[in-house]
Order: C-alpha cells, then sequence, then structure tokens
C-alpha cells in the first residue's frame, strides 16, 4: 500500500515534468510570434524585439524552460532584467515562489489568475457533479426497476436526446429561454460563496444544469446497464432467497455492486471538469480556468498556458489516483 | 411416524413457463411431488429438464418476473403460490433456505462472508449486528471452517470453492430451516472436496432434521445422500421412488437410459455404453403423447400409437414407485433383465 | 517393448506469477513439475486429477502447444522438445487436441464445411475426390449428416459441436489425439455417445489418446493405463484395471473413494476416506511429498524427502514413502 502509494506519487511529478516540457516544445513550434502580438498596427521590429526581450522569449527555450521550473521553487521578477529593474524599478513585477510565471497580455502574475479563476471553475464542477450524480443515478436505478415500462422508455429516450445536444447548445438554449425570454433564473455570474451562499447558488443555477445535463444522460445510461447486470447476477437470488426486503435487496446488494464501477468514472469526470469546464464558462462568460485557458490560447500567452495545462493534468491526475484509492477501499478484491 | 405424517413440502401440478420471442417455455410442466420431514429427495434430470427452475418456484423466486408459474406448493399446510409476499419472505431463508451451484457467484463480492451470514440471520431475528456476527461465526465453525473467528470477516474470493460452499451451506442453516434446497451443491466442486460437502450435508441433517432437495445431474450423487428419488424430464416427473426403488427397479425407459449411460468403476471396462438417441426436446413445443418417445428404443413394445397420441400417466408400479410409461409391466420387467444395470441386483 | 509413439521425460511448466516492477517477492506456479509418461500407438492414457493439479496443462505441453520449462519431449521416436515453427507445423498433421468446449474453439462466422476444410489446406493433404467430399466422410464418420455442410456452430448442441471438434482433428489423420475434458461439460446421455465415437474410431484407426478428465469413472472406462496427478506430479500409474482394483498411493483411494457410486447400497456400504483441507497453493507447494498436508498417512520424512517414482510392481508407478498393501488395498 505505502508502495503504491510512493510509486504512483512519483509517476505523476514525472508525468508533469514530462507535460510541462511538451507544452514549451509545442508552443515553440507554433508559427506564431507572441512578441509580435503584443503591438498594434504601428509596430516596428525594433518595438517587437525590445518586447521579445522583456518577455524573455529571446532566451533559448531550455533557458526559459529552466527559469520555469526555478519559479516554482523560488521567487522571480518580470521582466527579469537587470537594467530595467536599476532604470524603473516600477516596472518591475515581483512574482513569490511558488512562482507560476507573469502574463504580459493581462498585466497580472499567473498565480493571481489563477487563485481568481479556479474557484469559479471548482463552483461550476462541484455543483454541476452533485446534480448529475444523484440525477442520473437516481433515473438510472429507476429506470432499471422499472424495465419494460412507459416511466423507463421516456426516462431512456430524454436521457438519450441530453446526450446527443451538444453543451453549448444546451446552454445558450437555457440562457435565452429560461434567463432572458422568461427570467426564471438569473443570469449566471460567479458570487464568492463566502460572501453570499444564496448569491452563489443562484448564479452557478445555469451552468450547473447546463453541464450536469450532459453527464446525467451518460450516468444514466451507464447506472441503467450496471443495476440490470446486477439485478440477474446470483448473488441478487442469494439474498432474495435468504428473505431479504426487496428495497434492501435494491439498495444493500444491487446498488452496491452496480454503483461501485461508477464511482471510477464519477472521479475521473469530476476531476475532468474542475480541470475546466472551457464551453460552459465560456457560454455563460464566467472566467473559470476553461475560459482563462481558451483565451490565452489566442493570445499565445505561454505563461498562462502553461499554468493552465499544468493544473488541469494535475487534477487530472491526482483525481485518477484518488479514484483508484478509492476503488481499492470499495472493492475488497482489489488490492493495491 | 404417525400414520397421518403431514407432507412437509406437497407440489402439485406445477407449472412454470416463460414468455419468449420464439414462443411459451414450458420449463416446468405439471410436476408434482411430495416431501416428508426429515428426508432427503433427489431430483436428477439433464439439462433443461426444468430442475433448477422447479427449485427457484418453490422459493416463489419467479415473482416479478415474466414468468407464469401455476399449480399448488404447500409448505407445512400454507398454499406459497398466493402467499402475499411479505409472509413468503418470513419463509425464504428462515423455513426454507437454499444453497446454489456457484458459490463463488451466489455470494456477494462485496460483503465479508460473517456480515452475509449474520444478514440472514438478522432478517429473521431481532438482534444486534454483534450477536449476528457472533451466531455467524458460531456456524462457520460447525460446517469445518478452520480460524472461523479470522474467517468471518474475510471475503468469499479469500475462500477455496469447497469453504465458500461450507459457508453457503452455514448461511443456509443459520435459521435451522425445515426444508433446505441444495440445486447443485457440487457440481462446481472437485470430487474429494465433493465428498466433504456431501458428508457434511449429511451430518447437519442428522443434527437439525432439515428434509432436503438436493438437485443434480449426477446419479451418483443421488445413490450416495437421497432417500427419494424423482426423474424430470422435459419439466416433469417421468419416474419417482425410494432411491433402491429407482436405482434397482428402474422402471421406464428413460430412467434405463441414465443409469446404463454412466460409465461405473465397478463395472467391466470397455464395452460400449448405452446411449440415449436423439437430443432434447424443444420444451416450446414439446412431442405429442409420451415427451420421451421421440427418443425412446422401446416404443415399439408398445402396441398401437399410443406413445405418440397419449401421454402416459404416473402410474404406481410398487408401494413407493410410479412412472410415466405406456409399456406393459411384464415388457419392463424382460427390458431390465436385459440391462446391464439390473445385473447388479441379482448379484445384491 | 516397442518404442512408445510418445515418451515425455522430466516435463516441467513453469507459469511466472505477475509481479509489478517493484515487488520483490515474484514466484511461479509450477503447473507441471516433473511428469514422464509414454503413450504406445494405439493405446489410451488417462490423465486424471482434481483442478489445478496440472493435467490440463501437461496435455497441451506435450503437444508443445505450450512450450515447456524443461524436460525432453519424443514423438515416435524422435526429440520435438526443441524444433522449430516449420517442424512443429508438419508435426501437427501426427498430433492433435480436442477440447472441453468446442464452440469456443470454433470460428462463428464460418460454416462447418469451411471449418472442416481449413485443415486440409493448412497442412496441403491431397483428398483423392476433392476436399468437400473428405469433409462430407468426416461428417459421416463422427456420426453427423453430410448436409450439415453449409451450418454453422451455433445451430448445434454441445454434443454435436463436440463431434465437429472431433471431425477436425481427425482431417489430418493423426497418430495421437489428447483429448482435454472432452465431456466435461455434456449430459451424460450425450457423454456416452462421445466415448462410444472416440472408442469407435480408435478400433477403427488405430489412433492414440491422451484422456484428460477429472471424472474417474469415465477415464477407467476409456483408458488402458491411467496417470493419477496432484499439484503437478504424478501420483501414480497403472493400467486401468490395476489402478482402480489395486491403487497404491493415498490420494487415488482417496480419489476414488470419494467419487460416489451409482448404486445406492454400495455407496453408503463402502468405506469412504474423506481428505481433509484443501489443495495447497501450485506456486508454493509442500515441501517433501506434495500430498502430505492431506495425506491420513503422512509420517515425518514425507516433509523431509520427496519419495521417488518409482515402478512398485511391473507396470505400476508410485510415488509414496508407504504405498499401501495389497492386503490393505483390497
Amino acid at each position: 500500500m505505502f508502495q503504491y502509494v510512493v510509486k504512483r506519487v512519483l509517476s505523476i511529478i514525472g508525468m508533469l515534468i514530462l507535460i510541462s516540457v511538451s507544452v514549451f516544445a509545442l508552443f515553440f513550434a507554433v508559427p506564431a510570434d507572441p512578441a509580435r502580438l503584443t503591438c498594434g498596427k504601428n509596430c516596428t521590429p525594433a518595438i517587437i524585439e525590445a518586447n521579445r526581450h522583456a518577455l524573455g522569449y529571446d532566451k533559448p527555450i531550455v533557458v526559459q524552460y529552466f527559469d520555469f521550473m526555478k519559479g516554482l521553487v523560488s521567487e522571480r521578477d518580470f521582466p527579469d532584467d537587470p537594467v530595467i529593474a536599476k532604470n524603473s524599478p516600477q516596472s518591475i513585477t515581483h512574482c513569490p515562489a511558488p512562482c507560476l510565471g507573469y502574463s504580459a497580455t493581462q498585466g497580472q502574475l499567473v498565480s493571481t489568475m489563477i487563485k481568481q479563476a479556479f474557484p469559479i471553475t471548482a463552483s461550476i464542477a462541484v455543483g454541476a457533479f452533485v446534480l448529475w450524480l444523484v440525477g442520473g443515478i437516481g433515473i438510472g436505478v429507476l429506470s432499471a426497476l422499472k424495465r419494460g415500462s412507459i416511466l423507463e422508455r421516456g426516462l431512456v429516450g430524454a436521457s438519450l436526446v441530453a446526450y446527443s445536444l451538444p453543451t453549448f447548445f444546451i446552454g445558450l438554449l437555457l440562457l435565452d429561454i429560461v434567463s432572458i425570454k422568461y427570467g426564471l433564473a438569473p443570469p449566471a455570474g460567479y458570487t464568492p460563496f463566502v460572501d453570499d451562499p444564496v448569491a452563489w447558488a443562484k448564479g452557478m443555477i445555469l451552468p450547473w444544469i447546463t453541464l450536469a445535463m450532459v453527464f446525467a444522460a451518460l450516468y444514466v445510461r451507464l447506472t441503467r446497464a450496471n443495476m440490470l447486470e446486477t439485478l440477474s447476477e446470483d448473488y441478487i437470488r442469494t439474498a432474495r432467497a435468504k428473505g431479504v426486503p426487496e428495497w434492501a435487496v435494491i439498495v444493500r446488494h444491487a446498488m452496491r455492486a452496480a454503483l461501485t464501477p461508477i464511482v471510477t468514472i464519477a472521479g475521473l469526470d469530476l476531476g475532468g471538469v474542475l480541470a475546466g469546464a472551457a464551453i460552459t464558462e465560456t457560454v455563460f462568460n464566467l472566467n473559470g480556468i476553461g475560459k482563462t485557458g481558451v483565451y490565452a490560447i489566442q493570445q499565445l500567452d505561454l505563461p498562462v498556458i502553461v499554468a493552465v495545462v499544468l493544473l488541469s493534468a494535475f487534477v487530472i491526475v491526482l483525481f485518477n489516483f484518488l479514484v483508484d484509492l478509492l476503488y481499492a477501499f470499495l472493492d475488497p478484491r482489489v488490492t493495491l | 411416524m404417525s400414520e397421518q405424517a403431514r407432507h412437509l413440502l406437497e407440489v402439485d401440478d406445477l407449472e412454470v413457463h416463460f414468455p419468449t420471442a420464439d414462443g411459451l417455455v414450458r420449463a416446468v410442466d405439471g410436476l408434482t411431488f411430495s416431501l416428508e420431514p426429515g428426508r432427503t429427495l433427489g431430483i436428477v434430470g439433464e439439462s433443461g429438464s426444468g430442475k433448477s427452475v422447479t427449485s427457484q418456484a418453490i422459493l416463489g423466486l419467479h415473482r416479478g418476473t415474466p414468468a407464469k408459474v401455476s399449480g399448488r406448493i404447500r409448505f407445512d399446510g400454507v398454499e406459497l403460490l398466493d402467499l402475499p409476499i411479505k409472509d413468503l419472505r418470513r419463509l425464504r431463508g428462515n423455513d426454507i433456505s437454499m444453497i446454489f451451484q456457484d458459490p463463488l457467484s451466489a455470494l456477494h463480492p462485496y460483503y465479508s462472508v460473517g456480515k452475509q451470514i449474520a444478514e440472514a440471520y438478522r432478517v429473521h431475528h431481532s438482534v444486534s449486528r454483534r450477536q449476528a456476527l457472533a451466531r455467524a461465526e458460531e456456524m462457520l465453525e460447525l460446517v469445518g471452517i478452520p480460524n472461523a473467528g479470522r474467517r468471518v470477516h474475510e471475503y468469499p474470493h479469500q475462500f477455496s470453492g469447497g469453504m465458500r460452499q461450507r459457508a453457503m451451506i452455514a448461511m443456509a442453516l443459520v435459521n435451522d430451516p425445515r426444508l433446505l434446497i441444495a440445486d447443485e451443491p457440487t457440481t462446481a466442486l472437485d470430487v474429494t472436496v465433493q465428498a466433504q460437502i456431501l458428508e457434511l450435508m449429511k451430518k447437519l441433517q442428522r443434527e437439525f432434521g432439515s428434509a432436503i432437495i438436493i438437485i443434480t445431474h449426477d446419479l451418483g450423487v443421488v445413490a450416495d445422500i437421497a432417500d427419494d428419488v424423482l426423474v424430470m424430464y422435459a419439466g416433469h416427473a417421468v419416474e419417482q421412488g425410494a432411491v433402491n426403488e429407482v436405482f434397482y427397479q428402474p422402471d421406464m425407459p428413460y430412467t434405463w437410459g441414465l443409469l446404463s449411460s454412466m460409465p461405473r468403476i465397478g463395472s467391466p471396462r470397455g464395452q460400449r455404453l448405452a446411449t440415449i438417441a436423439g437430443s432434447p426436446p424443444s420444451l416450446i413445443r414439446p412431442p405429442s403423447g409420451c415427451r420421451f418417445h421421440p427418443r425412446c428404443a422401446y416404443r415399439g413394445l408398445v402396441e398401437g400409437d399410443a406413445c405418440v397420441t397419449t401421454p402416459p400417466r404416473l402410474v404406481a408400479g410398487g408401494a413407493d414407485h410410479r412412472a410415466r410409461c405406456h409399456l406393459e409391466p411384464g415388457a419392463r420387467e424382460r427390458v431390465r433383465l436385459q440391462l446391464s444395470t439390473i445385473d447388479s441386483v441379482g448379484e445384491r | 517393448m516397442t518404442e512408445p509413439l510418445l515418451r515425455v521425460t522430466g516435463l516441467r511448466k513453469h507459469f511466472p506469477t505477475k509481479g509489478g516492477l517493484l515487488s520483490r517477492n515474484r514466484s511461479v506456479v509450477k503447473a507441471v513439475d516433473g511428469v514422464s509418461l509414454e503413450v504406445a500407438g494405439g493405446e489410451t492414457v488417462g490423465l486424471v486429477g482434481e483442478s489445478g493439479c496440472g493435467k490440463s496443462t501437461t496435455g497441451r505441453t506435450m503437444l508443445r502447444a505450450l512450450e515447456p520449462t524443461s524436460g525432453r519431449i519424443e514423438f515416435d521416436g524422435r526429440d520435438i522438445t526443441g524444433v522449430g515453427r516449420e517442424e512443429l507445423r508438419k508435426l501437427r498433421r501426427e498430433m492433435q487436441m480436442i477440447f472441453q468446449d468446442p464452440f469456443s474453439s470454433l470460428n462463428p462466422r464460418h460454416t462447418v464445411g469451411t471449418i472442416l476444410a481449413a485443415p486440409f489446406e493448412i497442412q496441403g493433404i491431397k483428398a483423392p475426390n476433392g476436399v468437400k467430399a473428405a469433409v462430407r466422410d468426416l461428417l459421416s464418420r463422427v456420426g453427423l449428416s453430410p448436409e450439415h455442410y453449409n451450418r454453422y456452430p451455433h445451430e448445434f448442441s454441445g454434443g454435436q459441436r463436440q463431434r465437429i471438434g472431433i471431425a477436425r482433428a481427425l482431417a489430418v489423420q493423426p497418430r495421437l489425439i489428447v483429448c482435454d475434458e472432452p465431456v466435461s461439460a455434456l449430459d451424460v446421455s450425450i457423454q456416452a455417445e462421445i466415448i462410444n465415437l472416440l472408442q469407435d474410431i480408435q478400433a477403427e484407426t488405430g489412433i492414440a489418446y491422451v484422456f484428460v478428465a477429472h471424472d474417474l469413472s469415465v477415464v477407467r472406462h476409456i483408458s488402458d493405463r491411467v496417470a493419477v496427478m496432484y499439484l503437478g506430479k504424478v501420483m501414480e500409474s497403472a493400467t486401468s484395471d490395476e489402478l482402480y482394483e489395486r491403487p497404491l498411493h493415498p490420494y487415488t483411494n482417496a480419489l476414488l473413494s470419494a467419487a460416489p457410486l451409482p448404486d445406492p447400497v454400495q455407496q453408503r456400504a463402502r468405506e469412504k476416506i474423506v481428505l481433509q483441507g484443501d489443495l495447497p497453493s501450485p506456486s508454493d507447494p509442500p515441501s517433501g511429498c506434495v500430498f502430505r498436508t492431506r495425506c491420513p498417512m503422512a509420517q515425518q520424512v514425507c516433509a523431509e524427502v520427496t519419495p521417488a517414482y518409482a515402478e512398485h510392481s511391473p507396470g505400476h508407478w508410485v510415488a509414496c514413502h508407504f504405498p499401501e498393501d495389497e492386503q490393505l488395498a483390497a
């Protein structure tokens, strides 16, 4: 067990290093010049070069990479140029460790941006997760138990429709009809939970529904299939033969077995949306991790891209790891 | 036993039919038998004869499925087929319990063996979890599982096949049932483990006095453990009676075929085995008349076409012996004398 | 004695158990651990034992369907332990195999005709009247109708599928067939038909069988000689009648006593030896004699010294420190 955890942690670290290298390599392979984007139409090569220097893009990639890695453990200054530091110290931004870099386009430290964006994404993700888990599993179990009924066909059909609709379409539909046309829900917006939980929930309700609908549909199908399979297992017959009441057969015996594999998928999906729900965030104009990442890519904002990709990757591998641990805990047949 | 010994279990004209896309599958079709307290009935038959379906019908396990069950099943005078599910549940696992062929799939993989036995106990007794678990441990010890105190916390996958079946038996007997139904309890086990399990069942029957229905395709198992035998073919009984009657005076061609197609350790080697021509009949459109007639080698001994047109009834051939066949008793006697299985009767 | 058709000497097949990169305690499962066996032309040798005793692995390894870890396999006087793929393909004409579940070894998309024609093409066997006629002939030899030519495997019952499996093995006119639990999944009446068929084919062609099964009465019925296996080793071997009438090894005795006889009076009257406990793990077999942990006669020496597999009386081999005397076994 301990050996397993050490092994996994080491492999996560290795993977993150590998990802950071690839992001750097990919970034410089793109035939676009980030320095060129820093000034508008009236650009001279001299300004571009000066900006390139100020941004640090004139250094070799390897040096840039090691500067970035060093920043994770020690502080950095932007721009990192003793001449500028001496002439105009007010234009220097200090970046305390762990330093993820400085976004020239945003004029902000990347860590500040992430700190602002992550709670938004986390709010969307966690709320939607609860919604889709409860809805998806509830409807899935119900449709398995009512197999062959009109209710089942309706539920399965509806989930199929929801599953086939693209996220942005659901989002826009909700925004347009529910919020704007009939005013049934407030437009999406982020209020920190600690400031005003009610406003937080109100502002999040549409993104939650949007994101949850897509996932819930998948969970309905998964849960239904798992439940049907489990209900035909011999041990369900054993439970009934023991005289166990039907509700307990379903909850203690069938659901216990049918839902355990879903834990894995749920954990991975939660990790996935925590890493950024780009489409939902964009539709509802919420500055979460996903939208920040999309914008950074449009702007060729390397420090932000690297940070977002690394954060996303970290969240995903972390959840992968947690799910494996949880699964070993839930399924006695699995040993680590 | 008193003269008016009440049957513990009476099954009367039981039918279990499953609607399918191809038509109605008559898995059990007019089965009648009874069982006395403390006795062991062996139900034998090949795959698809309806023996497992019968055992599940007794516990009402077809309820809530599309299967159509009709006829009468009386347990200790109580009609089970139209008993409210609440009352039936009080019988399940308490008065009538069951063990299954494959103990690995019949035990829940996510709960410890002890918890599963304790659950069977707690469903019918208001005791604390701890008391129930202590009872489970006691039962594991009773069925011969070493280190029961430790193993009670282990999971089914940590048990060997034989140990799992012991645990299943412990679970089935935890409420001291009056009837134990064992559906192919040793089929998945090795022969030395099978011997252990059969010995255990016999020992526990002596202690608990439960009646047992053992369902199997292995005539050796029946010969070992059963008092009475019921031979099933195509959904109903073709022969039934006391074990010695059926083994030494088998009274109809299917039983003859079953008994003589088995290679025996004691019989001379090298001779050809008797076979039963053809294959098991369709349960959707069973053969007319006697269901065994398309495979029967002795049809020619019956005058006319009774075998094809008229279903034979179960007719008593001895005090404790009935068979379903149009053959005259004299003709049956002559065939029996020809068959090698009967030779051993002569020696006896 | 003439040269046997197949002779295996000291055959071993060890499977490494999977262990992670960092896990130190890698172990091997000794599925077959030093089996020596001879099969004469035209005879049937039964391999019997309980699950996990290595009987199937032995059957497969001696055809080189599995690569032996060590040991020597001779076919028709020739060492085939190390022959290459091309040679092995040629050897398949001589040695074939049939399985417990023929359905999983029959391609569901091919008709029976195609399945049975394949061996002719692969082995380049000439059929004087054409492959199609040869296949029809095969079908009728195994008791199927030539009209079955265009049907698919799923249209057949379990017994008929086993007949197809036998026909496929027979197509190349082999001299040896390893039958791996060929009747275990079948109902008794069907089982009897398949056993009769195998015996008829043997009487007709003089083929040799290695018959792997767990059912003692079936093995006795069909085999000339029987080897009893336990935890990868042969415990005892003798002619069928000798083995069943005068078993020397306590394990053979226990096996025989455990198999229930379909005769109520005999079955209830006889004395039964019920073995205690379970099969030990084949990755960690007991020291000395592998059977000692369950043996009713085990002594101190059984844990210390591995009993030699030796000829106790002519043709009757046993690996036991205390083989039961004839008087005792009677």
